[in-house]
């Protein structure tokens, strides 16, 4: 047993850090009003100055080989561990910074386990290079927590397949190049059987995005409607028919994907809070629940984050996180939950507050959370799912 | 013991009912967030024509008696659509401060406006940097001739905006943290020395701040004892809890009943979710919240309505209420996953509703003290 870092692994992560403190503007992370843990916010977006930052910053971490840290050089990566990669999310993730997303962190990762060589050679290298956003297309209006109830087919045709269906829920398709599709190439047969993965651009004919605008008033995720989008073959990843298994493999990328340095930030942000600001006269760190509540999350936020350094671990070992993904997200997230809870009563009426004023506290963070944080035990699989999986996949428990 | 509504109460709240369903959805409070008054004068002069501004008031104000459980339950009706109206702040926080504390000038100048719905109040308490408890309270009113001179910022004032009066509660005496000192206020809502600024909330309910610049007011226009209205105010601060409580069960109970439908609704892995145990423990749980929110509620209420003591009562229903709305708003989010996470549903109305709900007038931490104190602690 070792709780911590070797000696390579702290000059990396303080390589990291005085990047990050020299890239971004200093103010980078106030302006991100992500919640951590939460799927609804859309910042960046918002300003074509933040946008620019933000691919600025981005190419400079590929040249670095940083968003692709733990892959194979061959791959365009640097081959360092899954621990110097968790390092490393976990900085990106404090700062708030444009270093992650659903290319690097989900689909290459998932090409590089089942694609063809064909497919690494068509998509790993732009994803290495950040040249690419893709989107999740897994939801369906009637196919959420139940993904095998998908309807979107994809018929071969040819030297194409297509797409006919709709999916939901899919965040940032609109600010994406190409949708991580999941669809049933074998409507026929039984759901693990029939399902392939493909990646679709989203300028082809027939695709037609639409917006759904959330609970915090964001544009962040839409409706995609296809309809006789034509794919070519070389498009569909892996085997024909294996995509459920592909998709299990990819929710449990997906679902290591936490977000943790963003707790340490907010956490930081209100133990600052809570020393400066008054109630009735006194400092708010001298209220007895207020400590408490304080410590309290603290405590989840040192277990949540053994929880995550514990893929990494495994990882690195040469084991693939999978019951272990779903406790790290349904810990997370559950904190999500309970840091927007516990921030609200520590604030009291103050944490209605949600418009600039001088008496709103930390930039009308707490209430927006208040409202993300919804999101965070449900999207990616929602905290029952996660449950299911600990207690039926994890410790064998049967399912009827 | 009778947990049931008499037949009249029944009828009540059957009309209020179908009057808000008719007048009033759900989605309303949305579409009015960003309103200049932030409420329907066409719908508020039918509510009055219903006599629903005057439940509280005697006849001889115009009024129509009625007693702390009528009003519960039209609040309780308001509270099952979000209903965005001047009703709480002129209603529980204007004629009822005047009717526990007015004097027979005041009632006649005031209660029949309000009776009649010409006349809309707001309550100014809570200064900045202050939460809950009144003895804080710092602005100054300092004595002129004839009257008083208030300077001040309070904020959290509802309908300020919109308002012909405030009471607003300021120190005559005293220090901050002193119980003495205390004193009411009729302000003139259009005083020119009142700037009031509206700040955006959570639960799009047109709360203000509101900055007092050497308002003159006149000695005729001090609601109750000057410096004894620590008295008054908790006393005031105690129904208003039950009355937000009454609300807050409405919220509670369609929020609630919304995801017992959905569960029964939503078919996932070619069942019901609600077949799941997981969402049948949560529904479960959800039914001792509603349940016993509406059970320590209409308690407390019906003890105000036979002037029984109910200030421990109060407290009581408030803490357990305010929690019950946070847990039950945020259980029926869980249940309903995504499709609740849009704008457009109506669902997260009802959870910023309850947010602000449980912090209204004291959050459950606030009130659990003080049921502490009540039992001898
Ligand atoms: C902000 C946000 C962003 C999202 N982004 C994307 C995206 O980019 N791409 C994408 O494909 N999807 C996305 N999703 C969708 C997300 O994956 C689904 O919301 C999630 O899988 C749950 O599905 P559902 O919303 O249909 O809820 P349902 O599956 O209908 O579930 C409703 C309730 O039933 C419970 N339930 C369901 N099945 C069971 C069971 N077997 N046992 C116990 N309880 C059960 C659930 O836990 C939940 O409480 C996003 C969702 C959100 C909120």
């Amino acid at each position: 047993m070792e709780f911590q870092f070797t000696q390579k692994q702290i000059d990396f992560r303080n390589e990291v850090l005085n990047f990050l403190k020299t890239e971004l503007p200093s103010d980078w992370p106030d302006r991100m009003k992500y919640w951590p843990g939460g799927y609804g916010s859309m910042e960046l977006n918002e300003d074509p100055e933040m946008v620019r930052t933000a691919i600025a910053f981005k190419n400079k971490l590929a040249e670095k080989g940083w968003l692709t840290i733990s892959w194979p050089k061959e791959y365009g990566g640097k081959q360092y561990s899954y621990m110097e990669q968790a390092i490393y999310e976990d900085l990106i993730m404090y700062y708030k910074a444009p270093g992650m997303g659903i290319a690097t962190g989900i689909a290459g990762p998932s090409i590089l386990h089942f694609g063809t060589e064909e497919n690494k050679k068509d998509w790993i290298p732009p994803i290495a290079r950040g040249e690419i956003n893709l989107w999740l297309g897994y939801s369906e209006p009637d196919a959420g927590s139940d993904l095998a109830a998908m309807r979107t087919t994809a018929i071969e045709d040819g030297d194409d397949y297509i797409i006919n269906g709709q999916k939901i829920w899919s965040s940032a398709a609109h600010l994406s190049d190409y949708a991580w599709l999941a669809a049933k190439t074998d409507p026929d047969a039984k759901p693990h059987k029939g399902m392939s993965m493909f990646i679709v651009d989203n300028k082809s004919p027939g695709v037609t995005i639409r917006p759904l605008i959330n609970i915090l008033g964001s544009h962040s995720f839409n409706e995609v409607f296809f309809d006789n989008v034509r794919v070519p073959k070389r498009n569909l990843i892996g085997q024909k028919n294996m995509g459920f298994y592909y998709l299990m493999l990819a929710l449990d990328f997906e679902r290591l994907m936490v977000g943790i340095g963003a707790f340490a930030k907010m956490l930081e942000e209100l133990i600052a809070y809570v020393k400066t600001a008054q109630r009735d006269g006194r400092p708010l760190s001298e209220n007895v629940q207020v400590r408490q509540q304080i410590a309290y999350l603290a405590t989840r936020l040192e277990v949540a984050y053994k929880f995550f350094w514990r893929t990494a671990d495994m990882l690195d070992k040469g084991q693939q996180p999978s019951v272990e993904a779903s406790a790290l997200k349904l810990i997370c997230t559950e904190l999500s939950r309970k840091m927007a809870d516990m921030s609200m009563e520590i604030m009291g009426p103050y944490g209605q507050l949600t418009g600039p004023s001088p008496w709103t506290p930390i930039r009308g963070m707490i209430p927006k959370g208040y409202l993300d944080c919804i999101s965070a035990t449900v999207g990616a699989g929602s905290s029952e799912i996660q449950r299911n999986i600990v207690a039926q996949r994890g410790l064998g428990l049967p399912r009827k | 013991m009778d947990f049931d509504l008499t037949q009249e109460q029944k009828i009540l709240k059957q009309s209020a009912r179908d009057f808000l369903k008719k007048e009033c959805p759900p989605s309303l409070l949305r579409e009015l967030k960003s309103d200049e008054k932030g409420y329907l004068p066409r719908m508020w002069k039918k509510m009055a024509g219903l006599g629903w501004t005057g439940v509280m008031i005697p006849e001889s104000f115009n009024g129509i008696g009625g007693d702390f459980i009528e009003l519960s339950i039209l609040l309780e009706a308001m509270g099952e659509v979000n209903c965005p109206s001047p009703f709480f702040s002129t209603i529980v926080l204007g004629a009822m401060p005047i009717l526990l504390a007015g004097n027979e000038n005041q009632k006649k100048a005031l209660l029949p406006g309000i009776a009649d719905g010409n006349l809309l109040t707001a309550f100014a308490l809570t200064e900045p940097g202050q939460y809950f408890d009144p003895v804080h309270i710092a602005m100054e009113a300092a004595p002129d001739t004839d009257g008083y001179v208030l300077t001040g910022t309070k904020l959290f004032v509802e309908n300020a905006h919109v308002a012909d009066k405030i009471i607003c509660a300021a120190r005559t005496g005293g220090n901050p943290g002193d119980k003495n000192g205390l004193t009411l206020f009729i302000v003139n809502g259009k005083n020119p020395g009142i700037r009031v600024n509206r700040i955006q909330t959570l639960a799009h309910d047109h709360q203000c701040e509101v900055v007092l610049d050497h308002v003159r007011v006149s000695g005729n226009d001090v609601l109750g004892p000057v410096d004894g209205a620590f008295e008054i105010l908790e006393s005031i601060q105690a129904r208003a809890v039950v009355a937000k409580c009454a609300e807050l069960v409405g919220c509670l109970q369609t929020a609630f009943d919304m995801s017992v439908t959905y569960a029964k609704e939503r078919n996932q892995f070619n069942r019901p979710i609600g077949s799941f145990q997981a969402v049948q423990h949560h529904l479960a749980n959800m039914v001792l919240d509603v349940d016993g929110a509406r059970f320590i509620t209409y308690q407390a209420a019906w003890k105000i309505a036979r002037d029984l003591p109910f200030r421990k009562d109060a407290s009581m229903c408030k803490a357990w209420t305010g929690t019950a709305a946070r847990q039950v708003t945020t259980l029926a989010h869980q249940i309903h996953g995504a499709i609740g996470f849009c704008e457009e549903m109506n669902l997260h109305l009802y959870y910023r509703k309850a947010k602000a709900g449980e912090v209204f007038f004291g959050d459950p931490a606030y009130h659990l003290e003080k049921v502490a104190q009540a039992l001898g602690l």
